[in-house]
C-alpha cells in the first residue's frame, strides 16, 4: 500500500488523488486540518490523520463543514498553515463564513479543498464549485492529474500567503478517487509557535474590503500567467484548439493520442481556474480559430474564455467555439474518453470507433433481461433495513397516510424499495427535520398526515439540531426518528460527536442524542430496531401524540463495524420443509419485499434460502417470515 | 525500472465485482506491483454510494508512455476480470471487443431489489463466451470455500490473472504486496494465489 509518510524525495508512489492532496499539504507543512466526511473528499483527512501524531499535526473531524473551515481559519490566523477539505455540498454549508473569510485575508497559508462529484455518483445532486471562486473572488486551482494534486496543494499554501487570501483547490471525483503515479517531494519540517496577533495583525476584520480583494486577485492572475500548472501541447498552428482542465484533460490528452491527431490538434490545459490567466489564454486563442472546450459539469472555462474573446473581438477574425453551448460536449454530468471521441469525430469529420459494427450488433443482441444494473441496496444485516421495516409497519397500522422525510446518509435508501420507499423527500444534511418542521405547522390548512423526520446520528449533530429546536420553538407537530448506528457509515465509518473518540483516536465525551433531545424537554424514546414489536409500538405511540416534537432514537451498531470486530452471532438457515415458496401467499416476502441480499430465492427448489457468503448472521429476518421457516441458531 | 515490454500500450484491464467481494484488493495488488516495476499506472473506479451490494468497476490502465485517464474508452478493454457473471457481461457490453480476454468467476450474486429473477446461468455464460476472444472460467468462490474462506476468491482470481502472463508480472513481483496486505495470513493467501495460477493452467 502507498505510504504517505515516505521521506525520500524523488520516490514514485501510487497515490489516490485524495492521498496526493494530503501529501501536498504535508510537504507544505500543514499544521492543522479540519474536515467533515463527504465522498468524494472523505480520504483526505484520514490520510493526514495517519501521520498526524508523528509529525505534530492536529487533525479533526468537525461537526460540519462551516465549523471545520472556521477552525482551520483560526489556526491560520495564529500563524499555523491550515487546510479544510469537503465535498461540494459541504462547501455550500460553509458559504456564509467563506464569503466573509474571502475578504479578510489570512495569517499562515489557508487552503480549502473542495471535491466535486460530476455525475453525482456519491451525491444527492450535482453542482460545480468553480462558480464559488468566481462569485466570492477567491483564487482557485484544479489538478489535472495525481502529480498535480500533490504539487498544486503544496503551492496553494504559498499562494495563499503571498496573495493574503484563502486559496481553493477544486478536484473532481475521477482525480480524487483515482490512483496514479506521484513523484514525492520533501516533507516539511516546519515547526509552529501559535499566537494570535490581535494588536494590528494582517487580517483586516472591520469594514468592506472588496477593493483590496480585487487587487489580490490581480496579483494571483499575474502568478498564474507564468504557472507551470498551465501548459500548451501541440503544433504551433493547430486546426483545432482544445481548452480543458481536471480529469477532462486526461481524457483529452489520451484521445488525441489514440486518434492520432497530435499534429492537428493543440491542447491548452489550465490548472489555474480562477481568475482566468488572460494573457496566456489570449496567446492560445491566437493559434487557432476553432476552439473546443472540454470540462466537467458547467461551461465555466467556456464562459470565461468566450467573455474574454468577446472583449478582444474588435478587428480580429472571429473564433468558432464548440463545447457545451454548441452541444458537442454534454451540458452537465461526468465526461469519459468517449465524449471527447464523439466531439472530435463531429468537429473534424472523422469516423473513429474502437470496435467494429459486427461486434456492436452482437452487443445489441444481448437479451434485455441480462442487462441489469445493481441499484442501491442496504447491506446485509443493516440495522436501517429493520428501522425502515418498523416504520413501514407503523405507518400502515396508523393508517393516516403518514410518511417519512429523508436525509443524507446510508438511510437515503429509504427512498428506494430497499428501504420500502417510506421516505418521500430528500434534500440536504438536516433536510428531514427542516421539511418536517414546516409540514408540522400545516394543521391550520387541513394537513393531517403524520410526519416522521428520519436522519442518522452524524447528520443529527451536523445540521438537524437547529431544525428540531425550530420545531420545538414553534410548536410544530412531527416525530424525529434518529437512526443511530454509531458511525458516519456511508463515507467510511468516521467518528462523530456521539462515538466517544476523535479523529486522532483520542477519547472524547460521547454526546448522547437522547440526552440532547431530553434536555430540550420533549418526549424521547430509545429502542432497538431489531426488536420489531417494541419499536413498532413506540412509533405508533409517538405518532398518536399528534402534537409537538417527539423523538425516537433507533439504536443499533452498523453491521459492517460489528462484523469486522465480532463473529456472526447466529447461523441462519431456511427450513425447506417449512418454507412454502410461492404457495405461501406471502409473495416471497423475504426476497421480494424485505430485500436483504443475504436471502435469495432458489428457482430449482421453489424455496427461499440463505446465501452463506452474503449473510452476516444478524438473524433479524427470522421475525419476518409468516411461516417461521427462517431459523437462527446462536453460534 | 523494468525492461519488460507491454503486449499493448496502454494495456486496459477491467476488474468488476459486487461491493464486498474484494475486487478493489485485486486491483491494488496488481497496480502496486506494476508501479513498482516502473510502469505508469492509473487505477480509476466507479461505484454507487452503498457500502455493499452495488457494482464496483475498477479500470486499471498500464503504460510506459502516458499517465492514462481514469476510464477505459468503450470497446477498448484488453482483459475483463469478473468476480460475478452478470456484472462481467455488463462490462463486456460496454468495453468488450473481438480480442478481449475474459476471466470469469461463475458464482452469481442475486440482484437485491430486483423484481425479476437472476438469468439462467448457463445461457449467461454462453453469452459471455460469445462476446469474448478468449474466456477462462475460474471457479474462484468454490475453490476458496475449499480453502476455508470464500473471501479468498479474489486472491485466486489474482493468481489466474497473473498466470495468464498478459501482465508483465509474476509470482515474485506480486508476493511482497500480498505479504504487506496480509502480514498474519500470508501463507494461506499465497496458497490461494497459487491455486489461481493452477486453475488458469487447467482452464486455458
Amino acid at each position: 500500500m502507498p505510504d504517505i509518510d515516505i521521506d525520500a524525495p524523488g520516490t514514485t508512489a501510487l497515490l489516490m488523488g485524495n492521498e496526493a492532496i494530503a501529501r501536498g499539504a504535508l510537504e507544505a507543512g500543514v499544521g492543522f486540518a479540519a474536515a467533515y466526511p463527504g465522498t468524494p473528499s472523505s480520504e483526505i483527512l484520514p490520510t493526514i490523520v495517519d501521520v498526524a501524531k508523528k509529525r505534530g499535526i492536529y487533525a479533526e473531524w468537525s461537526t460540519n463543514e462551516i465549523v471545520a473551515l472556521e477552525a482551520a481559519t483560526a489556526a491560520s490566523l495564529a500563524g499555523v498553515r491550515a487546510m479544510s477539505s469537503m465535498k461540494q455540498n459541504g462547501t455550500q454549508v460553509a458559504l456564509d463564513f467563506l464569503g466573509n473569510l474571502a475578504q479578510r485575508g489570512v495569517g499562515a497559508g489557508l487552503v480549502l479543498v473542495t471535491v466535486d462529484d460530476p455525475g453525482a455518483h456519491n451525491s444527492s445532486n450535482e453542482q460545480d464549485t468553480r462558480h464559488v471562486a468566481k462569485w466570492l473572488d477567491i483564487p482557485m486551482l484544479e489538478p489535472g492529474d495525481f502529480q498535480e494534486a500533490k504539487d498544486m496543494t503544496k503551492w496553494a499554501f504559498d499562494l495563499s500567503e503571498e496573495v493574503d487570501i484563502i486559496c481553493m483547490v477544486r478536484a473532481v471525483s475521477k482525480i480524487s478517487h483515482t490512483r496514479g503515479n506521484v513523484k514525492l517531494g520533501e516533507l516539511s519540517t516546519r515547526k509552529y509557535k501559535a499566537s494570535f496577533p490581535y494588536t494590528g495583525g494582517r487580517p483586516r476584520m472591520w469594514g468592506i474590503a472588496h477593493d483590496i480583494q480585487h487587487k489580490k486577485l490581480a496579483l494571483a492572475r499575474e502568478k498564474y500567467e507564468i504557472s507551470p500548472f498551465n501548459k500548451y501541447v501541440g503544433p504551433e498552428k493547430p486546426e483545432l484548439l482544445i481548452i480543458t482542465s481536471g480529469a477532462a484533460w486526461l481524457y483529452t490528452q489520451e484521445v488525441v493520442r489514440t486518434m492520432g491527431l497530435e499534429k492537428r490538434v493543440g491542447i491548452l490545459k489550465l490548472g489555474t481556474i480562477w481568475p482566468l490567466p488572460e494573457k496566456l489564454v489570449t496567446d492560445a486563442l491566437d493559434k487557432s480559430l476553432q476552439v473546443l472546450f472540454v470540462e466537467e459539469i458547467d461551461p465555466f472555462i467556456e464562459g470565461s474564455v468566450m467573455e474574454l474573446a468577446a472583449s478582444q473581438a474588435t478587428g480580429k477574425p472571429q473564433h468558432t467555439f464548440y463545447g457545451k453551448r454548441s452541444g458537442h460536449i454534454n451540458a452537465y454530468g461526468e465526461l469519459s474518453p468517449d465524449d471527447v471521441i464523439k466531439a472530435l469525430n463531429k468537429i473534424m469529420g472523422l469516423s473513429y470507433q474502437a470496435r467494429d459494427t459486427a461486434y456492436l450488433k452482437k452487443v445489441e443482441a444481448i437479451p434485455r433481461e441480462y442487462a441489469i444494473n445493481r441499484g442501491g441496496a442496504l447491506c446485509p444485516g443493516c440495522p436501517h433495513r429493520a428501522s425502515f421495516w418498523n416504520i413501514r409497519t407503523a405507518l400502515k397500522l396508523d393508517g393516516r397516510g403518514g410518511f417519512a422525510t429523508g436525509d443524507i446518509g446510508c438511510y437515503t435508501q429509504g427512498l428506494l424499495p430497499g428501504g420500502f420507499s417510506v421516505v418521500k423527500t430528500l434534500y440536504c444534511m438536516g433536510g428531514s427535520a427542516g421539511i418536517a418542521t414546516g409540514l408540522g405547522k400545516l394543521g391550520q390548512f387541513g394537513f393531517t398526515q403524520p410526519v416522521l423526520a428520519v436522519c442518522g446520528d452524524s447528520t443529527f449533530f451536523h445540521a438537524t439540531i437547529p431544525a428540531v429546536i425550530n420545531g420545538i420553538f414553534n410548536n410544530s407537530n412531527f416525530t424525529l426518528v434518529v437512526l443511530d448506528n454509531t458511525a458516519t457509515a456511508m463515507t467510511g465509518f468516521q467518528p462523530h460527536p456521539g462515538t466517544g473518540r476523535t479523529a486522532l483516536g483520542e477519547p472524547a465525551r460521547a454526546i448522547k442524542i437522547e440526552d440532547v433531545c431530553r434536555s430540550l424537554g420533549v418526549p424521547v424514546e430509545v429502542c432497538d430496531p431489531f426488536n420489531f414489536k417494541d419499536t413498532t409500538n413506540t412509533l405508533l405511540k409517538m405518532m398518536a401524540i399528534d402534537n409537538g416534537v417527539r423523538v425516537i432514537v433507533m439504536k443499533r451498531e452498523c453491521e459492517l463495524i460489528r462484523g469486522r470486530r465480532d463473529a456472526p452471532p447466529f447461523t441462519v438457515t431456511v427450513d425447506p420443509d417449512v418454507c412454502l415458496g410461492d404457495d405461501c401467499g406471502c409473495d416471497r416476502l423475504c426476497t421480494r419485499i424485505f430485500l436483504c441480499p443475504g436471502l435469495r430465492f432458489n428457482k430449482q427448489t421453489g424455496k427461499s434460502e440463505i446465501d452463506p457468503i452474503l449473510c452476516t448472521g444478524c438473524g433479524v429476518c427470522v421475525d419476518i417470515c409468516p411461516q417461521g421457516a427462517i431459523k437462527r441458531e446462536a453460534k | 525500472m523494468t525492461t519488460k515490454k507491454l503486449k499493448k500500450d496502454p494495456l486496459n484491464l477491467i476488474i468488476i465485482g459486487v461491493a464486498g467481494q474484494g475486487n478493489v484488493l485485486i486491483s491494488q495488488l496488481v497496480c502496486n506491483a506494476l508501479a513498482n516495476e516502473g510502469y505508469l499506472v492509473t487505477f480509476g473506479q466507479t461505484y454507487s454510494s452503498n457500502q455493499r451490494g452495488g457494482s464496483v468497476n475498477n479500470y486499471v490502465r498500464v503504460s510506459k508512455e502516458i499517465q492514462c485517464s481514469p476510464l477505459v474508452p468503450s470497446g477498448a478493454a484488453d482483459v475483463i476480470l469478473g468476480m460475478e457473471p452478470l456484472d462481467t457481461l455488463r462490462m463486456l457490453a460496454q468495453f468488450g471487443n473481438p480480442k478481449v480476454m475474459t476471466i470469469v468467476n461463475p458464482r452469481p450474486i442475486d440482484v437485491a431489489g430486483r423484481v425479476s429473477d437472476y438469468p439462467d446461468l448457463e445461457k449467461l455464460m454462453e453469452t459471455i463466451k460469445g462476446l469474448s476472444g478468449k474466456t477462462l472460467v475460474i471457479n474462484a468462490t468454490a475453490e476458496a470455500e475449499k480453502l476455508g474462506d470464500a473471501r479468498m476468491a479474489n486472491m485466486i482470481l489474482t493468481g489466474a490473472l497473473v498466470g495468464t502472463g498478459i501482465l508483465p508480472l509474476d509470482e515474485k513481483s506480486i508476493a511482497p504486496f500480498i505479504q504487506e496486505r496480509f502480514p498474519n495470513d500470508f501463507d494461506i493467501n499465497m496458497a490461494a494465489f497459487s491455486k489461481g495460477i493452477e486453475l488458469y493452467q487447467a482452464a486455458k
